[in-house]
């Protein structure tokens, strides 16, 4: 069956890793970002791959509402911002994602079925001197997928909640000090199987979730004294 | 945009550098560069030409989206970036294939043009430049051209072959061929005499060299009909031979086993994949030379002096102990227009050979067989040729030189390659 899948900031690297995955399952996507010329060539070049419908919508989380789709099936969340400005990184992968993310669960509860799927990171699992702006509008994030989780469940409706480590793009290219860098597209395709596996947390590549079962377990009178 | 710097090489693993890498994901992205710089598309080039020592490489991989394909036409456009083989698995269903294509699909749109690549099919119907029908390029200062045969053909022709040199390949849109079929229709002639290669022809040939016995085998071959079906050559999982297998023995020994196997068979048919890129199943086949790495050494030969050129320089491998472990000989046909493209009528010799001390001293004498006949080195695979010998291969140097001066005066578009072979300064 061919699903209606809507992505929200789909011109990231891993976003178009996802796009492809669900795009070569045959999923019909609708792809929303800022840089509408971007979007146009991503929805270009799925269409001529895969032989998919794919629409873009201009959406700026700061600004726009959230955007109304007829028989949506998915929603994927890869909106994220890292940076300098405290509010925008507290606003951007915390509030302003609440906000939009309110919007859908609403939708697939009363249609009883769909999947939401959110980006999270694993900064998010333990709060660290060198990003916890970052990590701790995270951490928030994935709480509010943990209890949206819960909630939908009785309304046939899954939650998935994402923990990428380091995934090869613009971002993470010649960043000093990072390791076993995952590539986009096998990111993409683990992320659209979670929906069939039905999964709720996943940590990608699948060993962070032991790296950070190890960093979670230092107890915190240790931990603090640590520089990461 | 970060960079990272790291020690790469092209496919031959010689020469290998740090360069500075950066690896832009928009096409936006790509914008005026003040300090000296170089695409580098799948790194499929043998020696230097997408390196720049301490210096700028851009990496295209990610530039890599298809923008058109008119599937009445058989016209497409996509981001030079885009690999052969991503292109083909959206064609080749489609019933289209690429005009011209070289030897292994994990190759960009953009080497593609950049190095004018030729096909078995060079012969009858050019290189890839002919079947371009335009090309974006994004210049020195930053701004984005088209040009194609009948706009702003001076650069058209600069940057078809010119190794990357005229600016960054943006887009390219190219002319597919229809096919009915996606396998080939393939013949094998056993040919103990060089001379009797032109006997057989088709669509594609090409021939396989033992360069001792200087014998080979003529493989002939051309789409098939939608009738045919697979009979022959299903695809084999490739194993990568140790280095240490590959010795003197051990090629002279293949050589013999693969004439004998191989001037056997006639009319089978094979799928596309195994008759034109029977190296990509081997993952890495590269490393199999060692540390060392090794030069693919391809000249041509004007057509009145070839089967003289190649005897003389096949003379100078033997002297010298030397074996080269794949060779082959093609027959090419005119020169595409593109000012320091490699292919002239006539054939066309390449030859793997493992890298050690006295492998420039070799190559150097080939050169000086090479000049002496009017004939060229193929810069895409080439890392030892001097500016000098450059200069006499290339005639049209002088032209090619002329017109990066106006688009890029301040030589912004250099590569380790085109620094030692001295071009554009």
């Amino acid at each position: 069956m061919t699903r209606n899948i809507l992505i929200l900031g789909a011109t990231s690297g891993i976003a178009r890793g996802i796009a492809n995955a669900f795009a070569k399952k045959g999923d019909n996507l609708f792809l929303a970002g800022r840089d509408e010329s971007e979007l146009n060539k991503i929805a270009q070049d799925l269409k001529i791959r895969f032989n998919i419908t794919a629409e873009t919508l201009k959406f700026d989380i700061e600004k726009d509402q959230p955007i109304k789709i007829d028989n949506l099936d998915g929603v994927v969340f890869s909106i994220g911002y890292d940076g300098p400005e405290i509010e925008k990184v507290l606003a951007i992968n915390f509030t302003q994602a609440v906000h939009a993310l309110n919007y859908y669960a609403e939708y697939f509860k009363n249609k009883k079925q769909g999947f939401i799927i959110g980006l999270s990171s694993v900064a998010g699992d333990r709060g660290r001197q060198s990003n916890f702006m970052y990590g701790s509008a995270k951490a928030g994030f994935s709480a509010y997928l943990q209890g949206l989780r819960n909630t939908l469940f009785n309304h046939n409706v899954s939650v998935i909640t994402i923990k990428p480590g380091f995934v090869d793009t613009v971002q993470t290219f010649g960043k000093p000090g990072l390791f076993l860098v995952a590539d986009p597209n096998v990111i993409g395709e683990k992320i659209a199987n979670a929906v069939d596996k039905k999964s709720d947390v996943l940590y990608l590549p699948w060993f962070w979730k032991y790296i950070m079962c190890v960093i979670k377990s230092i107890p915190e009178c240790m931990f603090k004294r640590l520089s990461l | 945009m970060r960079t990272k710097t790291s020690e790469i090489s092209g496919w031959g693993r010689y020469p290998v550098q740090s360069c500075n890498l950066m690896r832009p994901e928009k096409y936006a992205d790509l914008h005026a560069y003040t300090d000296s710089c170089i695409a580098r598309g799948q790194g499929r080039s043998y020696g230097d030409a997408s390196l720049n020592h301490d210096h700028a490489v851009i990496l295209t991989e990610k530039l890599n989206r298809f923008i058109r394909f008119d599937q009445k036409t058989g016209i497409i456009t996509a981001e030079a970036g885009l690999a052969l083989i991503d292109l083909l698995t959206v064609i080749v269903p489609a019933g289209w294939f690429v005009p011209v294509t070289p030897g292994t699909q994990f190759v960009s749109l953009g080497g593609c043009v950049a190095a004018d690549v030729h096909g078995k099919n060079h012969h009858r119907v050019g290189s890839f430049g002919q079947h371009a029908l335009n090309l974006k390029l994004i210049l020195a200062d930053g701004s984005h051209i088209t040009c194609s045969p009948s706009e702003n053909t001076e650069i058209f022709f600069a940057t078809v072959g010119g190794m990357g040199l005229t600016g960054i390949i943006g887009e390219v849109t190219l002319q597919l061929i229809p096919i009915k079929s996606q396998f080939m229709a393939v013949q094998h002639h056993a040919v103990t005499d060089l001379a009797e290669m032109g006997i057989y022809d088709d669509d594609y040939s090409v021939t396989w060299l033992d360069t001792e016995r200087e014998r080979g085998i003529v493989m002939t071959a051309h789409h098939a009909d939608g009738s045919l079906k697979l009979n022959a050559d299903k695809n084999k999982t490739g194993l990568r031979p140790p280095s240490f297998l590959l010795n003197h023995y051990s090629i002279r020994l293949f050589n013999y086993l693969y004439f004998q196997k191989n001037s056997r068979k006639s009319n089978f048919s094979s799928d596309y994949k195994p008759y034109f890129y029977p190296l990509d199943k081997i993952t890495d086949w590269n490393k199999m030379y060692g540390k060392q790495g090794f030069v693919q050494y391809q000249c041509v030969f004007p057509k009145q002096a070839a089967l003289i050129g190649i005897h003389e320089i096949l003379k100078i491998m033997k002297k010298n102990n030397t074996v080269s472990f794949l060779s082959v000989l093609k027959r090419l046909g005119k020169s595409s227009g593109g000012l320091l493209s490699f292919p002239m009528e006539g054939l066309t010799l390449a030859m793997d050979i493992a890298f050690n001390s006295s492998t420039l001293k070799l190559l150097k004498e080939f050169d000086q067989i090479v000049l002496a006949h009017q004939g060229r080195v193929y810069l895409a695979k080439d890392a030892c040729l001097s500016p000098e010998s450059f200069r006499a291969m290339y005639p049209q140097y002088e032209k090619f030189a002329e017109i990066k001066h106006k688009i890029d005066p301040q030589n912004i578009f250099s590569s380790s390659l085109s620094k030692r072979l001295q071009i554009g300064n």
